[in-house]
């Protein structure tokens, strides 16, 4: 048994080294976990290639083509994963992990979305909210998934 | 009266009357609540203008319509058929160990040295694994005396994580203090079940 997790640590090391080369900016807010097809991020008007392991922060634009998908999960442990032809906005991301406070404001401009809430919304019911064209969505918990016609 | 809908508004006969009841809404997308993993309380509202829908069932669902949103009930076929694709990329949920510390201290109880093991089997399944430490106290001393000893204990497993070769940009420590006791109690209760540290591996 020690022999194995030894195994697992060294194996460990080298994809941590991997995926942690370029380290975790002080804006990071969340990480891409899954990413299929076609899937980008609009950040400060450029578009960048969303791998899995890449970093999320404040006012990322996710996109994905017709055969896209994405699955982030945020730094107060929210789950979203956005399906084909989405495009989600990350308006407002803020979260003081000592006390849970935060704010966390999200736009589904078109396509489909799932959401598993954190702690922001666990510690203030009204924290969390999910925006789409003509709807607000106030997230007290947990679990939903929301779409937006084309 | 329901809504007819979309095919109402087609029809010019109808169109007239329906408008008059103010049905002819066009609808914009659908939001449904999901049961919850633990079955605990969950709810979300769905709000537009002045009117506003509030959905806390399992399969509670709203038609948000250019009229405002209009509830009715889901379902897992429907929800499958209009989301799996966004469910299929849900990241695993994160996991979470905990681990006790010896009283006042920051030295592990010797049980609680076995969950390490559990530890690094969890971060070793994950693509590209990312940690957070929790430090947490009883309610013995002050908040602010706590929120120092919950963070020393959160940087003492953090600094053994990176000690072990993890890289330190992957890992947070984080103290809670006593805010989020395991066990509650009244202020200056010495309870072991409440010193400890969470390790979230997501």
């Amino acid at each position: 048994m020690p022999a194995s997790i030894a195994r697992l640590q060294r194996v460990l090391l080298m994809s941590l080294a991997i995926a942690f080369a370029g380290g975790a900016g002080a804006a990071d807010i969340g990480q891409i976990k899954v990413a299929k097809g076609q899937v980008t991020i609009e950040r400060s008007g450029q578009a960048l290639p969303a791998e899995v392991g890449a970093r999320i922060q404040p006012a990322d634009v996710l996109k994905t083509g017709a055969d896209g998908s994405v699955g982030i999960t945020m730094s107060d442990n929210s789950l979203l994963s956005a399906g084909p032809n989405s495009v989600l906005v990350l308006d407002r991301y803020e979260f003081d992990s000592t006390t849970s406070q935060g704010h966390f404001d999200a736009s589904l401009q078109k396509g489909s979305l799932a959401v598993i809430s954190g702690r922001i919304a666990k510690q203030s019911p009204d924290a969390m909210k999910v925006r789409t064209p003509t709807s607000i969505l106030g997230v007290r918990g947990t679990e939903f998934v929301v779409s937006v016609n084309d | 009266m329901t809504s007819p809908g979309g095919s109402l508004c087609r029809a010019p006969a109808l169109w007239a009357l329906v408008a008059l009841l103010g049905g002819c809404a066009t609808q914009t997308g659908t939001v449904v609540l999901l049961p919850e993993k633990d079955g605990g309380s969950t709810a979300v509202t769905v709000r537009q203008g002045d009117k506003e829908v509030v959905l806390d069932s399992p399969y509670a669902a709203a038609r948000q319509t250019t009229s405002g949103p209009r509830a009715y009930t889901s379902s897992p076929q429907e929800v499958e058929a209009q989301f799996g694709a966004a469910l299929a990329a849900q990241p695993g949920r994160p996991t979470s160990f905990t681990l006790y510390f010896v009283e006042g201290g920051d030295q592990f109880t010797e049980a609680s040295q076995q969950v390490l093991a559990s530890v690094l089997a969890e971060i070793a399944k994950q693509p590209v694994p990312d940690i957070v430490v929790v430090g947490h106290t009883d309610s013995v001393g002050s908040a602010a005396a706590n929120d120092a000893l919950a963070l020393r204990r959160a940087e003492v497993v953090r600094a053994m994580l990176i000690g072990q070769g993890y890289a330190a940009a992957s890992i947070a420590a984080v103290g809670r203090g006593e805010r989020e006791l395991l066990v509650p109690t009244p202020d200056n209760v010495a309870e072991p079940r409440n010193r400890r540290v969470e390790i979230i591996v997501r």
